[in-house]
């Protein structure tokens, strides 16, 4: 039954091109990240009537510029991305009446919230497979090789991060009646989270330090985010606790 | 098969049901007859467990609904008022990939019971076409075909024919028929003609609450009130006067050149009535005793309940 589930939901991210736009944005975000990292800096210098002197100031490229533009546009790109892919996938259900005809089924409810969930952070960690060979290939070409270690641990850090987010906007949709109320509580959500991780001594707990401890592992930083790794650990199994909970109860 | 006991559901101040209690002999083809707003559609939403009752009990193949460990949804097919689909998937894979599987049916064996169910509900040919692309009768039809496919002994179908064009309906209805007898089936409608068609039982509910149930050949016997029709070339003139009159008649209506003399005793009724038409010279093109169509119980029945 979570197979059938599971096959429904991948089949549908791939048939009404979601699964096709999220991994080309990711792509282009992979491949874009060190292009601009490494040609900005000559772009500005090729700036014309520029002061005497500044293109002397404008420092060369490293990879260590790689790695934070891809981190900063995968961060940026990938909350929308993920946000914008999840928020409606209850609350159409609900709305159209395919979850009615659906829960006539000897489903569990739970059942449908996990696959929705699963599929979801599985497309999340395509995503982020394609963003990093393509910004890993590109970093190799134009600058020289990122530790490969760092890398991926950087980009498995992202995918807890990223699936805060996703798992926040699932519950949003599964609390939701309409589209519209889950895309408000889906943002909202996001607002939440951006306004506590922008608070001192919570920040340090919130996920958003995961990026720091990402970015810290590929440039030889001392940053580590143990609690914030627990905190966004907990924020998952806790959403999906509340949508599994909240869907089991609902009258469809 | 279904047994209903009590049932109670409230939204706010509306009571959608009030204690309604009914019972479903196995095999029959039960038609749950109400207005709009009667209660069917919360009923059928309890049974197949989308809602939840505030009160009152409910069963399908003695297993009690709503119970942990007493899931009936394997034992039912459901056809909503208005089937949704998704509209990216086709009929085919719908059926095959989706629906089949979720009741542990695959591969070839859910392909050909797709197949099949497709052929029967009239879809073969729009078997790889986009649901997206339906007609509402379409979906109905599909609705239908989801409900079946894993051959369930309780049917439950909620306004099935209401959105199709009269082929598609006698299709339909054809097909209900042809179900009787190895399925049980609560079939909600409006459409008396349809109950009055297919129904072996015929259950009326009105504000949440069951108000007659019985066989449909009982039942028109039960409420029947001898009726006359009498049409006429020329209209009736004094004679519907005189009619109105009389002590053994109860109602009389007129529309177009038809005359409808409700009487106590048809007996009594029959002679002085054909008299009377003689007597004024009337150019009758019709004198029928009928029996009252199963709209004139329902409405009599409801309006009283009202």
């Amino acid at each position: 039954m979570f197979r059938t589930l599971l096959a429904k939901e991948f089949r549908e991210q791939w048939r009404t091109w979601k699964m096709v736009v999220f991994l080309a944005v990711f792509l282009i975000t992979g491949i874009v990240s060190p292009v601009l990292a490494k040609y900005t800096p000559e772009l500005l210098k090729m700036v014309p009537n520029l002061p005497a002197g500044l293109a002397d100031f404008i420092p060369t490229p490293t990879v260590a510029d790689s790695v934070v533009q891809y981190l900063k546009n995968t961060e940026q790109f990938g909350i929308l991305l993920v946000i914008l892919l999840t928020m409606g996938v209850m609350a159409q259900e609900k709305e159209r009446g395919t979850a009615a005809m659906l829960l006539t089924k000897p489903v569990s409810r739970s059942a449908v919230i996990l696959a929705k969930w699963l599929a979801g952070m599985t497309i999340l960690l395509a995503g982020l497979l394609v963003d990093g060979l393509a910004c890993f290939a590109y970093t190799v070409v134009l600058f020289e090789p990122i530790p490969f270690g760092a890398f991926w641990t950087l980009n498995l850090l992202l995918l807890v991060y990223l699936g805060v987010y996703l798992t926040v906007a699932l519950m949003a949709s599964t609390l939701a009646r309409s589209q519209a109320i889950a895309a408000t509580g889906a943002f909202g959500g996001l607002i939440v989270l951006i306004i506590l991780g922008s608070l001192p001594r919570v920040s340090d707990y919130m996920p958003g330090q995961l990026a720091n401890w990402g970015s810290s592992l590929v440039l030889k930083g001392d940053v580590t985010a143990w609690p914030a790794l627990g905190v966004a650990a907990g924020i998952i199994a806790l959403a999906l606790v509340v949508a599994c909970l909240r869907f089991e109860r609902e009258e469809i | 098969m279904i047994r209903i006991e009590n049932l109670v559901k409230t939204y706010g101040s509306v009571h959608a049901l009030d204690g309604l209690s009914l019972n479903v002999e196995p095999g029959v083809v039960y038609g749950f007859l109400g207005t709009n707003g009667a209660g069917k559609t919360t009923s059928m939403r309890i049974l197949s467990g989308l809602a939840r009752a505030d009160s009152g009990r409910a069963w399908i193949l003695d297993k009690e609904i709503g119970q942990p460990g007493s899931d009936v949804r394997s034992l039912i097919g459901v056809l909503p008022e208005e089937p949704a689909f998704y509209g990216w998937m086709t009929p085919r894979e719908y059926l095959r990939d989706f629906i089949a599987p979720l009741y542990d049916i695959h591969g070839q064996v859910a392909a050909r019971r797709a197949d099949e169910l497709l052929e029967i509900v009239g879809l073969k040919d729009a078997a790889n076409r986009r649901i997206g692309g339906f007609s509402r009768g379409m979906r109905q039809r599909m609705g239908l075909a989801q409900a079946l496919v894993h051959r369930p002994p309780v049917l439950l179908l909620d306004e099935p024919v209401s959105a199709l064009d009269p082929a598609g309906r006698k299709e339909v209805l054809e097909l209900i028929e042809t179900l009787r007898g190895q399925t049980t089936i609560l079939l909600s409608t409006h459409i008396l003609a349809d109950v009055e068609r297919v129904c072996d039982v015929i259950g009326i509910i009105a504000k949440g609450r069951l108000v007659v149930q019985d066989r449909r050949d009982d039942l028109l016997a039960r409420y029947v009130t001898p009726l006359f029709e009498i049409e006429s070339e020329d209209g009736f003139g004094h004679w519907l006067e005189w009619v109105k009159k009389q002590a053994f008649v109860t109602n009389v209506t007129v529309s177009n050149h038809t005359a409808r003399v409700l009487v106590k005793d048809v007996h009594q009724a029959q002679k002085p009535l054909l008299e009377s038409l003689v007597r004024e010279t009337l150019s009758v093109r019709r004198f029928e005793m009928v029996h009252p169509s199963l709209e004139d119980v329902f409405l009599r029945l409801t309006g009283k309940e009202a």
